[in-house]
């Protein structure tokens, strides 16, 4: 099978617009979790949220106007606004700008979203309830589907290569990055526009994970608090919004053009759990094997592994992956760190594993892991390292990014640094 | 320029996203303003919806400029 390499990264994240903006106040402990103003809260359990910093464009904000035609982000929800900037961003940073007919026909896009345009959905409810079916747009549809974040991309940017999309709840984004990488490896497309957007904070999205019992509730106060992955105070995930596209090339591909190389991506995993459709198995098999397969698939086995990104959403499930990982790396425990970086930009979704990707990416490019933050007390004593509060300088060659769905659905990437072997 | 015709230019101005200049009485929606289909039923609406009338199918087929859609809605209200 062909190789596959990263070659560019974009996100919109609640830490900041821009990939590189996010990465140094990640690194820097800073938390995006705040209370919702945007729209009525007070009856809702959970009133707290990692929103994208709305701006100008200065200072890392997000201004979607900078991304998309104000009378076009009128037709679509905010994932697919999310999706267009992320997708702009990786393909600039690749310097891939695809222009004969060749070059078009082997880029494809891969961008998926757990949930889609859940907040258009509801008010197209409510003009068919109050205004008859006449009053629904013909953009309606359109701009709800999921699949369209990734049409989206490709008519802006000519990529008529495999057009595709994933819908796998929180596992989303490292599903949209594992196949698509296969889709490179296969020979079906050379490059791959790949990862996962999101825009779920609204008030039906709240109420209803909510009522899973999903949802941090009793932090609401004290917003920064809230995402406390492996914590004991930790009571549920806080909600963030926002994309991360990463660009995904043939090794050859990418070499002939001189392009810069952030990591190989070297092993997919993939499992069910076959349990419940929110809880994770408490065996934690599911999550046990996706690991072990991507590792198979990667060649390594766990002594290699030097940094993880959790799943790790702040829920009781946490202690159930990292019983998985304990099982997984045995002997080699005491040389990991593993991270959850939901702890400083919450819960993206179907955008999480994606941009938790990305960060794996960069762990490898600059030999740090990022922090756990607000992990006060471990609810469990284990050796791996959690990083608690504060990022950790540390050689890091292979990192493995967990991604756990509503489904049973399990998704685990393995990067290595790429050397020019 | 009538009320009727300032209102059909505004909304044409607000839903399409064009220069108010390029709103002229003999410009197509389509071929001078940058529409496409969808665009196009979801302006019919919006008349609607502005003016109280209702544009059966058959007769927004015929609306294709702004003039057109100004012509239907005075003889709607007339």
């Amino acid at each position: 099978m062909r190789r596959v390499v990263i070659t560019g990264t974009g996100m919109v994240s609640p830490l900041g617009c821009g990939t590189e903006a996010t990465w140094a106040r990640l690194l820097a402990g800073q938390n995006a979790a705040r209370k919702v103003t945007e729209f009525e809260v007070e009856d809702l359990p959970a009133k707290i949220a990692c929103r994208i910093p709305f701006g100008d464009g200065t200072d890392a904000t997000f201004n979607a106007d900078d991304w998309m035609e104000p009378k076009e982000q009128r037709k679509v929800d905010p994932f697919i606004v999310y999706a267009m900037a992320a997708a702009d961003m990786a393909l600039a940073d690749a310097g891939w700008k695809p222009e004969s007919n060749e070059d078009q026909i082997a880029t494809g896009v891969l961008i998926g979203s757990g949930i889609g345009g859940l907040e258009g959905i509801v008010e197209g409810g409510y003009t068919l309830r109050d205004k008859g079916p006449r009053r629904i747009s013909p953009f309606f549809i359109p701009g709800r589907l999921i699949n369209l974040a990734s049409g989206q991309v490709s008519i802006r940017h000519k990529l008529r290569g495999p057009n595709h999309s994933v819908v796998t709840a929180c596992s989303t984004g490292a599903h949209a990055i594992g196949d698509a990488s296969r889709l490179i490896a296969l020979g079906d497309a050379d490059v791959m526009v790949a990862g996962g957007a999101e825009s779920p904070i609204c008030r039906i999205s709240l109420a209803g994970f909510a009522a899973c019992k999903a949802l941090s509730t009793q932090h609401n106060d004290n917003p920064e608090k809230a995402s406390r992955p492996y914590d004991v105070d930790r009571d549920g995930f806080v909600m963030g919004e926002g994309a991360g596209v990463v660009i995904l090339e043939e090794l050859e591909h990418a070499k002939a053009r001189g392009a810069k190389i952030y990591a190989e991506v070297v092993g997919y995993g993939l499992s069910g759990d076959a349990f419940h459709i929110t809880a994770p198995s408490e065996d934690g098999d599911g999550a046990y094997r996706c690991m072990q397969m991507a590792l198979k698939r990667a060649g390594l086995t766990a002594a290699d592994v030097d940094y993880i990104n959790a799943h790790g959403t702040s829920t009781m499930a946490d202690t159930i992956e990292l019983a998985a990982v304990e099982r997984l790396v045995g002997e080699h425990a005491s040389k990991i760190s593993m991270s959850s970086t939901k702890s400083a930009i919450g819960h993206l979704l179907g955008a999480a594993g994606a941009v938790e990707a990305i960060f794996s990416a960069l762990a490898i490019r600059d030999n740090i892991a990022p922090p756990t933050l607000n992990l006060d007390n471990p609810s469990i004593e284990t050796k791996i390292d959690l990083v608690p509060h504060v990022a950790r300088k540390r050689e890091i060659n292979v990192a493995l990014s967990n991604s756990f769905g509503f489904g049973g659905t399990n998704a685990s990437l393995v990067l290595r640094r790429y050397t020019g072997a | 320029m009538s009320d009727i015709a300032e209102r059909v230019k505004k909304i044409v101005i607000d839903h399409l996203g064009v220069d108010a200049e390029k709103v002229s009485e003999g410009a197509s929606f389509i071929d001078d303003l940058g529409a496409d289909s969808l665009d196009t039923v979801e302006l019919v609406m919006a008349f609607e919806e502005e003016f109280g009338v209702e544009i059966p199918d058959d007769a927004a087929d015929s609306i294709l400029t702004v003039g057109d859609a100004v012509k239907f809605i005075e003889k709607a209200q007339a």
